[in-house]
């Protein structure tokens, strides 16, 4: 609605105007309910300042319809509140389908940003406008956050777990990202920028930079040089299951349950196979853990996701 | 004016004299003192490291310390101001004075239990000095796992002992108040005749003992992890650190609570003195203190919408959320009704209890935007919680422990203070900590971090104002201590009643024998009895008049 | 004039096998006996609701990794020593039972078996104890303590770790309370012993009481939640 507004950051997202949209409504509230209060005291305490010749004070000892007054509007208003600021909430953590996929890992002061087609980046990340971009991220060391005010948006970073957020740009322009969760001595450094590039920009930009080896491409020959190929193929060495179209399919587990195959969940197989058998499977794939960064497991991710897609980008497991 | 504004020959701070008769004392009154002294003494060392900070905030260079410096003097004010003086400050002071007293009992439950309380929080405050001195921690007051357990390189184990041990000092305070007020109360005080004092007390007490046994149990994993390298939080050994968050949270999301129900507790008491007239609604406002502590410990998951947490998860603690506001809304509503036909008065405690409820509505209401789901991504972490909370903690909080320290004075010491420097105190006090907070919330919305040793020069604006502000709050905070300290010699004699009020603390002598009451009290009139003519007391009550 | 104090004079037989004539000392600050035992009693009962928070919180972390890695934590468990968790177990119930019977013997004034029982469960106490520090002894010798030196079969290492990280903590913080309640009995048994307690006054010894079976319950959860996950009879 209205753009920049004194005192409001820039709306450089779609998700800005309405958070801006609701915080204003949240303030009219709020500015409302402080003057009205603040007016009754001044108005009350000057009206009913003690005079010597005034009466004594009656006892009023209450007013259940003003009891009831009082508590009914504002349960009121905060549920409004709570209704549109979850119902923005849903959406500020649900990603649309077609996003563009960034794997963004945090450490110890620094943002590490990689690209599908492998390029990385480091405390930048360049973007083009009118595009959903879907961050996966995770952390090498402590709790970090992934924070830019301009998009209203915000995701702690956590060790050993992946957590997302999503953001489409609204306006050309460098925007500030900050750690938003103290990490350490250089916490207040591990600042970088967000660069949001008109379309024709954006293309340059990529094609302005050395050809790389997509991230999915650096998995694939990731997946080759540990050995996962020797079992998880068709005819492999030990029976393993088919790692073919997994991602996003549901998994039968010993002992009956399901889980979704998403990307904790590779993450998880990799570092503690033991955690979750597939059924009909025995329980012998050794562990990764140490042996494999978390680079490189977001790079067998992609590998995994594109092989899913048939983008014949890189050959199928 | 009362007729006897003499002090007693004999009371509690003349019956015995020497260190050794305080520091053995099991009267519930010369505990207040001891408290009063070690809280006093931990406000000015928290009070201290926020001003190196605000030095260090006026440019947006890292200029006047190091950024582990820094780190550690944040993390020092948080745990110095919560657990060694917010905490303890209104139930170890006002609450071990005014308790017993206001219920007609000689002391507390359990005296020696209550001396032992202190003697604990000054063990836990001097790990905690050592670790401070040793070299300090840097991980903030909130020790997230798995910085505080693997990474950082500071005083981390010495800290949480420290903190582990004032923990208990804290549930035998609980404890002591819950026991007292359910078995000493004299005859004919029943709990709807109690001051809202002593049920802000009871509530928080609730907390004392149900909530910070979890902090205890927290920070004693936390230790043994630092210590032996455990893994619980580690997730290289497979250990989770968001449970470490929901532990913390269970129990410092309430701890918020005890530090702003006592301070309500006072301020019913003030409004209803200085505006005679029994508080508004005073069945709802006690139901409010209770309604704040039972729904106080189902919000804590508030801290961690953006932390990992499920979504369907952070909706319940969002809607629990707004509903923790609305007793607090309640109280506010009723307290701004008392003083409708009441005949105020502008002495400093009333200007500190009217100062409470404008900044204690702006903190709370500034809570809203944080519990709103879709709100808090974007500020949580910022400047904007800091402001929202140092609204309620010191707008509102602070401000409430020295409403009631300047009206107790008297009581406590037999001496006035005075008047005309106590006013200009709390003017520029609330001056100066609106100053102070209020470009902080701005900050927060225009995307300013937290725990921030450095930061972009587009918010150096706000920040100079905010330490502007800090200088003028500090010099508030400075002439109370000056002129209670003069008033202790060359103050007014206060006499019994000097505010004319009612409460059975002001039927005793100022400053009150060692047993309380020389002729144990028979209540018979409601609390705040004031709807009679000015002066007298004791009067039984006619029919109330409903609105 | 202050209140005066309500003190009763204490009488003190010395000989007597069954009968004491004491009578309760008021503290100064209660009114009088019946107000002093049901504010000493509310006092036990409401620190005992503090230790339920307390091991509530370790509790709950544990049932929560428990579900998590329930393969490593029951290969885990099996490592305890399933025999003498029961043995334990059984002497904190007689140790409970025994207290029982001495705050029964201090109702009826038979000061002698209050004594002999109090002594009683000081023994199992100390037996638990002692049966509690042979194990962690054998725990050491095999690697299972979490630390540096802490050795587990490959796959499950980590979870087991934490697991034993866990049974430490937790019958770590168990064994505190117990050597505190033995304190706390001595202490009774000191006093049963200069004729301290009589059918008017009894509390400290029901008090007690209640705080040693709140520690023979926390067990009671301890031994299943650790020693018994996964085990096949």
């Amino acid at each position: 609605m209205w753009q920049n507004l004194p005192l409001l950051p820039e709306q450089a997202s779609t998700m800005a105007p309405r958070v801006d949209a609701l915080f204003l409504f949240v303030l009219g509230v709020a500015v409302f309910f402080a003057g009205l209060i603040f007016v009754s005291i001044v108005y009350l305490a000057v009206k009913y300042r003690r005079r010597a010749d005034a009466a004594a004070p009656k006892l009023i000892a209450g007013s259940l319809a003003l009891e009831l007054l009082w508590t009914v509007i504002p349960l009121g208003l905060t549920m409004v509140m709570f209704v549109w600021g979850a119902l923005l909430f849903v959406e500020i953590q649900n990603p649309p389908a077609d996003a563009l996929e960034i794997i963004a890992v945090g450490k110890q002061w620094m943002w590490k940003m990689q690209h599908p087609d492998g390029h990385q980046e480091i405390n930048e990340l360049h973007v083009p406008i009118g595009r959903p971009i879907k961050l996966t991220m995770t952390s090498e060391d402590v709790i970090h956050s992934f924070f830019v005010p301009a998009f209203r948006i915000k995701m702690d970073v956590l060790p050993g777990r992946y957590t997302t957020a999503w953001f489409e740009a609204t306006r050309a322009g460098r925007y500030r990202l900050f750690c938003a969760e103290f990490c350490g001595t250089q916490h207040s450094g591990m600042i970088g920028s967000v660069t949001v590039l008109e379309l024709s920009e954006y293309e340059s930009w990529l094609s302005g930079r050395a050809a790389g080896t997509s991230t999915a491409k650096m998995g694939e020959s990731l997946f080759q040089r540990l050995g996962c190929a020797s079992c998880h193929r068709p005819g492999g060495a030990v029976p393993a299951p088919s790692l073919v179209g997994l991602f996003g399919s549901k998994v039968a587990l010993e002992g009956g349950r399901t889980v979704v195959a998403d990307e904790g969940y590779i993450r998880e197989s990799i570092i503690d196979p033991r955690a979750k058998i597939v059924a009909g499977y025995q329980p012998v794939m050794p562990t990764y853990r140490g042996l494999i960064s978390e680079d490189g497991i977001l790079q067998i991710i992609a590998y995994l996701k594109s092989a899913e897609q048939g983008t014949g980008e890189a050959a199928r497991p | 004016m009362s007729a006897a504004q003499t002090t007693p020959r004999i009371h509690y701070l003349n019956v015995s004299y020497g260190v050794r008769s305080w520091l053995v004392t099991t009267d519930h009154k010369r505990i207040a003192w001891l408290y009063l002294l070690s809280i006093t003494f931990f406000f000015v060392i928290g009070g201290l490291f926020a001003v190196f900070m605000r030095l260090e905030l006026l440019t947006p260079e890292g200029d006047l310390v190091q950024a582990d410096t820094y780190n550690k003097l944040f993390t020092l004010h948080g745990v110095t101001m919560v657990f060694f003086f917010l905490i303890p400050s209104i139930p170890a002071v006002l609450g071990n004075f005014l308790v017993p007293i206001m219920i007609g009992a000689r002391d507390l439950a359990f005296p020696r239990l209550n001396l032992a309380s202190w003697y604990i929080y000054t063990l836990g405050g001097a790990f905690t000095l050592a670790a401070a001195a040793a070299g300090g921690v840097d991980t903030g007051w909130t020790f997230y796992t798995p910085y505080s357990s693997i990474y950082s390189n500071t005083h981390v184990a010495l800290t949480v002992v420290g903190i582990f041990i004032t923990g208990f000092s804290s549930i035998l305070t609980g404890l002591n108040f819950i026991v007292t007020i359910h078995k000493m109360r004299a005859p004919g005080m029943t709990w709807f005749r109690l001051p809202l004092f002593i049920w802000a007390h009871y509530a928080t007490s609730i907390i004392f003992v149900l909530g910070t046994p979890v902090l205890a149990i927290t920070l004693v994993l936390v230790a043994l992890e630092r210590l032996f390298h455990l893994g619980i939080f580690d997730p290289a050994l497979g250990g989770d650190p968001i449970l470490f968050q929901h532990l913390f949270w269970f129990y410092s999301h309430p701890a918020v609570y005890i530090m702003i129900l006592p301070a309500m507790g006072v301020v019913s008491e003030l409004i209803a003195c200085f505006s005679r007239k029994r508080i508004f609604g005073y069945d709802f406002v006690a139901f409010a203190s209770l309604a704040i502590a039972v729904i106080g410990f189902l919000v804590w998951g508030h801290h961690m919408f953006v932390s990992g947490q499920s979504v369907y998860a952070s909706m319940v603690f969002s809607i629990l959320s707004f509903l923790v506001a609305i007793p607090s809304a309640v109280k506010v509503f009723n307290w701004t009704a008392t003083l409708y036909k009441g005949s105020i008065s502008y002495d400093a405690p009333m200007l500190y209890a009217m100062g409470f409820i404008g900044l204690f509505t702006i903190g709370g209401l500034t809570g809203l935007f944080l519990a709103t789901l879709g709100i808090d991504v974007h500020v949580h972490d910022t400047y904007f919680v800091i402001a929202h909370f140092h609204y309620i903690m010191v707008g509102g909080a602070v401000m409430g422990y020295l409403g009631g320290i300047h009206f107790w004075w008297p009581k406590m010491t037999g001496r006035t203070y005075p008047e005309g420097w106590a006013r200009l105190a709390a003017l520029i006090i609330f001056i100066g900590f609106n100053l102070t907070f209020f470009p902080q919330f701005l900050l927060g919305y225009l995307g300013m971090p937290r725990r921030y040793h450095v930061y972009p020069p587009e918010f150096q604006v706000l920040n100079v104002m905010s330490t502007a502000g800090a200088s003028i709050l500090g010099v508030g905070y400075l002439i109370p201590l000056i002129y209670l300290i003069w008033s202790l010699r060359y103050g007014a004699v206060a006499g019994a009643n000097p505010w004319l009020a009612k409460g059975l603390e002001w039927q005793t002598s100022s400053p009150p024998p060692t047993d309380n009451f020389d002729v144990a009290p028979l209540v018979t009139e409601e609390a705040y009895a004031y709807a009679d003519a000015e002066g007298e007391t004791g009067h039984p009550l006619g029919k109330p008049v409903d609105v | 004039m202050p209140t005066p104090m309500r003190k009763a004079k204490p009488v003190i037989r010395w000989g007597s096998p069954s009968m004491s004539e004491t009578s309760t000392v008021i503290a100064h600050q209660f009114d009088d006996a019946e107000q002093q035992r049901e504010a000493s009693t509310l006092g036990m009962w409401v620190f005992l609701a503090t230790e339920v928070m307390f091991f509530g919180g370790i509790f709950l972390g544990y049932i929560l990794y428990r579900s998590e890695y329930s393969i490593a934590f029951a290969a885990a468990s099996n490592r305890l020593d399933i025999w003498l968790g029961l043995i334990n177990t059984a002497v904190l119930i007689c140790s409970s039972f025994t207290m029982v019977l001495a705050v029964y013997n201090a109702a009826v004034a038979r000061r002698r078996a209050l004594q002999t029982n109090l002594l009683l469960t000081i023994l199992l106490g100390c037996v638990f104890l002692s049966i509690k520090l042979y194990e962690y002894h054998m725990k050491f010798e095999e690697n299972l303590v979490p630390g540096a030196a802490f050795a587990f079969p490959a796959p499950h290492a980590p979870a087991a770790e934490i697991f034993f990280s866990f049974y430490f903590a937790m019958t770590g913080m168990h064994a505190v309370h117990m050597i505190i309640g033995i304190g706390l009995l001595g202490g009774l048994l000191f006093r049963a012993g200069r004729g301290r307690y009589s059918p008017e006054y009894f509390t400290p010894v029901e008090l007690v009481g209640l705080y040693w079976h709140f520690v023979d319950v926390v067990w009671i959860f301890l031994f299943p939640l650790l020693y018994l996950v996964g085990r096949h009879l």
